[in-house]
């Protein structure tokens, strides 16, 4: 029972990032591109929890905790790429 | 199933849900200064019951210590409100305009006269331009 619902979840959080790459597509500006970005890293990581919970096995959570931090640093370093025109100065 | 996986079960939806939640606000809101809203605060607390649902199940359902999904929260937790705030500078050095109803509209321009190299309206010259 507990592995069907965590599917449905699955499937939630997938039409989600179905969502955060239209909206990634459209955004109308930088700005508006990167938070897509950002929100589609999360995303993963919450589908990563997910798929940990329903294949029971640690090993997923090391990836989430890599992809949650590549995921800061980059969005970081584009905005200090956008707001300065460099990114280590 | 019993309580436990119950509650499981109630956390993971809800935690979906406000995921997608945050993804509808994105493609829902009208501009970017509403639209930072949904991503930074709905997902994070969806993010937030997956995590906790998951250390729940780790934990009592499967009875084995497993502190990864803390350390994802607290590090999600910490770096969600940095990227706000660097995104927000961003869309405030590129003057993004603002939809229209939004509130003190008048002090992006007093800055932009400021960035332009002019002084601050000061009340003399208020007075005269009465």
């Amino acid at each position: 029972m507990l592995n069907q619902i965590v599917l449905v979840a699955m499937l939630v959080i997938g039409f989600a990032l179905l969502l955060n790459l239209w909206a990634l597509l459209r955004g109308p500006s930088m700005p508006d591109r990167l938070l897509a970005l950002d929100t589609m890293y999360i995303n993963s990581i919450a589908l990563l929890l997910c798929y940990g919970i329903y294949s029971v096995s640690n090993l997923h959570f090391e990836a989430a905790l890599l992809v949650a931090m590549l995921g800061f640093v980059s969005t970081v370093a584009v905005c200090k790429f956008m707001l300065r025109g460099d990114i280590i100065e | 199933m019993s309580l436990l996986e119950w509650s499981i079960a109630i956390l993971v939806m809800a935690g979906a849900l406000f995921v997608l939640l945050g993804s509808f606000a994105l493609i829902k809101l009208p501009d970017f200064y509403t639209r930072l809203h949904g991503p930074t605060k709905a997902t994070t607390l969806g993010l937030g019951s997956l995590v906790l649902a998951s250390m729940l199940f780790f934990n009592f359902v499967q009875q084995q210590l497993s502190l990864q999904q803390f350390l994802i929260a607290l590090f999600l937790f910490i770096s969600a409100p940095v990227t706000a705030y660097m995104l927000i500078k961003v869309a405030l050095h590129q003057k993004l305009v603002p939809m229209l109803n939004t509130r003190h509209q008048d002090l992006m321009k007093q800055r932009d006269n400021l960035a332009k190299g002019n002084d601050l309206p000061t009340v003399e010259k208020l007075a005269d331009s009465d």
